[in-house]
């Protein structure tokens, strides 16, 4: 396991106040999800749940086509497609229109995609001023800090962390309460809502026979970035893409309910190009930049080119029992839980975190409440096996495959099984509080220690299952 | 930029030629359930009051403006073109401004208003939505910026949900640059997951149905 991962492991599970914090939001979110799918309210639910996966998979099985079509109505509505390849080309085209126009304040409405090539970064870094104006990422701008969860960001930070913010970063006075800070917030972006020159919203769905952008929102932050500024861009990643407006019917009765437990989400917009004539606002001018930025790579293999048809709702983070633990910053890269696990190894390379695909007990409760039927834990799966295979070709990990080699061998071997079984009480140390949580003096070398460290075993029964069993 | 090179991985990646046909999409699954008037408004009233709105329901135009009369009583309000907010009387209410066409002056009254009035195309019984198409009639800001907002929506307008929406309105592109779904008020749970109503958009919603 990488040590900057364990570090972040160690701190989350030695704070008690942020494990209730994180054990807190993750079970309400949990909770409302499941009485939002619960068979009196959405009978339905397991037919949309397949009637989407059928949907992802036909989009994401022909996405050039699909591409196209959306770029074609997309410009038949007076909006431009631009496709980028990474992050680089993101801010290239933002930084020149906005060289053009002479653009210099822009709000920005949450996308994760920004969040994978640090956008606002790279934008300020030219004298542009970029504002989160979702109230979570707004805290964490102000933080400096990356998402910690999919739909909540916010999520480990108390009313106390945010007052300390607030007064840091905007000079307010200290307040604690919620409602307070919430229109602090409000009026400190109102402004910005009205003096920006470009809004940038990020797209929960691109929808090829309409080429419209669907974005799915709380607070109205979106709708206000993309009608108020006279340009709006939504930057997406390539996957996004549906064939027809049509079935949103399916999709927008899973969202809202896997992430937040809403039936809805409080604002729903449906763009397509700029204002048509007599619309008295929205923008002028409207672009949707589409992503590849390492998409592309995960194409090619059929089984794992799921990984994509994610909607982003944070449902298997709620649900993950690793998750609700280790929290979001255990996790290497923006996305965290299992989706994140997933994710990461493929975007990053296995090389990059590879403590990862084994950070989950492969219970299954992921692929359950997964809104699109990803199977996660086979991701995870093959994706432990990538970083096996790439241990063994650079030749580490011998000591664990010359372990793993013994016990198949002693497992082939009932008799010397049972012996072994029956040996190991004398040899294993005795359990403090039940639990052996490390072994003793001679025993404890590197690769047992490892091994212990991670884990704590219960101590050998007296007797043994098959003994027991022998005798009833 | 990288068109070609995207849509080129994209094909190369997915065994797919430049131009080749989309095999046939899942069918589209829409369910449209027979639900009479009264049971969608009452439907569509009990939603609203969930999400901590106000639901009213009216006989007559008339009715909506003195319910709407009495809501904005000694504030300044902004309503919509809409053609059934004018056959309500709605425009002609004191403190009430219409008939904005020019961005620059809807924008600077819609920042300082205390209620934005609308109708809705059409309301979601289901789930307590507004369907909100953008065109001369409705502007955007109205439902947005002022921190109130009162929808005015004949009971003929109410559908089931949103498959009866999508089946009725199966390109909405083909209309408007944005038709915006509105349920319950502005809220967020951003610190911890305590509910804040009226972050960005309105706090308050009222819909009053008319009929």
């Amino acid at each position: 396991m990488t040590t900057e991962m364990h570090r972040h492991i160690h701190e989350t599970l030695g704070d008690a106040r942020l494990q209730d914090a994180v054990l807190t939001a993750t079970g309400r979110l949990k909770a409302s999800r499941i009485a939002a799918v619960a068979p009196d309210v959405l009978p339905d639910y397991q037919e949309l749940r397949t009637q989407a996966h059928a949907l992802k998979k036909h989009a994401i099985e022909n996405l050039d086509a699909y591409l196209e079509q959306f770029e074609r109505n997309l410009e038949a509505h007076g909006g431009k497609a631009v496709y980028c390849k990474d992050a680089a080309e993101v801010a290239d085209f933002i930084l020149g229109l906005a060289r053009e126009r002479g653009a210099r304040l822009i709000v920005k409405s949450k996308s994760m995609l920004t969040e994978e090539i640090d956008l606002n970064e790279r934008l300020e870094k030219h004298g542009l001023e970029s504002v989160e104006t979702d109230l979570g990422e707004y805290i964490l701008q102000l933080a400096h800090e990356r998402p910690y969860h999919l739909v909540a960001p916010a999520l480990h930070k108390t009313r106390y962390d945010v007052a300390e913010i607030f007064s840091a970063r905007l000079g307010v006075p200290h307040e604690i309460v919620i409602e307070k800070q919430t229109a602090t917030a409000r009026a400190v972006l109102r402004e910005k809502f009205l003096a920006a020159d470009i809004g940038i919203s990020g797209a929960n769905f691109l929808v090829a026979d309409s080429g419209a952008v669907v974005l799915v929102e709380n607070e109205g932050n979106a709708r206000l970035s993309t009608s108020a500024p006279k340009i709006h861009i939504a930057i997406a990643g390539i996957e996004k893409i549906i064939p027809r407006a049509q079935d949103l019917a399916t999709f927008l009765k899973l969202l809202a309910r896997s992430a937040t437990g809403q039936w809805l989400s409080v604002y729903t917009s449906f763009l397509s190009g700029p204002r048509r004539a007599g619309e008295i606002d929205g923008p002028e001018e409207f672009y949707v930049v589409l992503v590849d930025n390492g998409r592309t790579r995960l194409l090619a293999d059929p089984g794992r080119r799921q990984s994509l048809h994610c909607i982003r709702c944070g449902a298997c983070l709620n649900t993950c029992p690793v998750y609700r633990r280790i929290g979001g910053y255990s996790f290497p890269w923006v996305y965290s839980g299992p989706i994140g696990s997933v994710l990461t190894p493929q975007f990053m390379g296995t090389a990059h975190a590879p403590g990862l695909p084994f950070a989950s007990s492969l219970c299954g409760a992921c692929a359950e409440v997964c809104p699109v039927k990803i199977d996660l834990p086979k991701l995870l799966l093959e994706l432990r096996s990538d970083v096996k295979e790439a241990d063994k070709s650079e030749g580490r990990g011998r000591w664990e495959r010359l372990a793993f080699r013994l016990f198949a061998w002693l497992m082939r071997h009932p008799r010397l099984y049972e012996m072994a079984g029956k040996m190991a009480p004398m040899f294993a140390p005795s359990g403090k509080g039940g639990w052996i949580r490390s072994v003793p003096g001679l025993m404890n070398f590197p690769p047992i220690k490892a091994w212990t460290d991670e884990r704590d075993l219960p101590p050998p029964p007296a007797k043994s299952f098959r003994e027991t069993w022998r005798r009833r | 930029m990288s068109r070609e090179a995207i849509l080129q991985s994209v094909r190369s990646a997915l065994g797919r030629a430049a131009g080749q046909a989309i095999p046939e999409a899942p069918p589209v699954r829409i369910r449209l359930p027979e639900i009479d008037v009264e049971a969608r408004i009452a439907s569509l009233m009990v939603r609203v009051e969930a999400l901590a709105g106000e639901a009213v329901r009216v006989a007559t135009p008339a009715d909506a403006r003195a319910w709407v009369a009495a809501a904005i009583e000694g504030k300044q309000a902004v309503a919509s073109n809409a053609p059934f907010l004018a056959e309500c009387g709605i425009p002609a209410l004191p403190g009430v401004r219409c008939g904005l066409t020019v961005e620059s002056e809807l924008r600077a009254l819609c920042a300082t208003a205390g209620v934005g009035i609308t109708s809705a195309d059409y309301a979601l019984a289901d789930t307590g939505t507004l369907v909100m198409i953008s065109s001369p009639r409705e502007a955007r800001l109205i439902s947005l910026l002022p921190p109130a907002h009162i929808a005015v929506v004949p009971s003929s307008r109410i559908l089931s949900g949103l498959d009866e929406l999508f089946a009725k309105f199966p390109l909405p592109a083909e209309q408007t640059s944005s038709m915006v779904l509105i349920t319950g008020p502005s809220r967020t749970a951003d610190i911890e997951q305590i509910l804040v109503r009226g972050v960005h958009g309105p706090g308050k919603i009222a819909v009053v149905v008319v009929g």
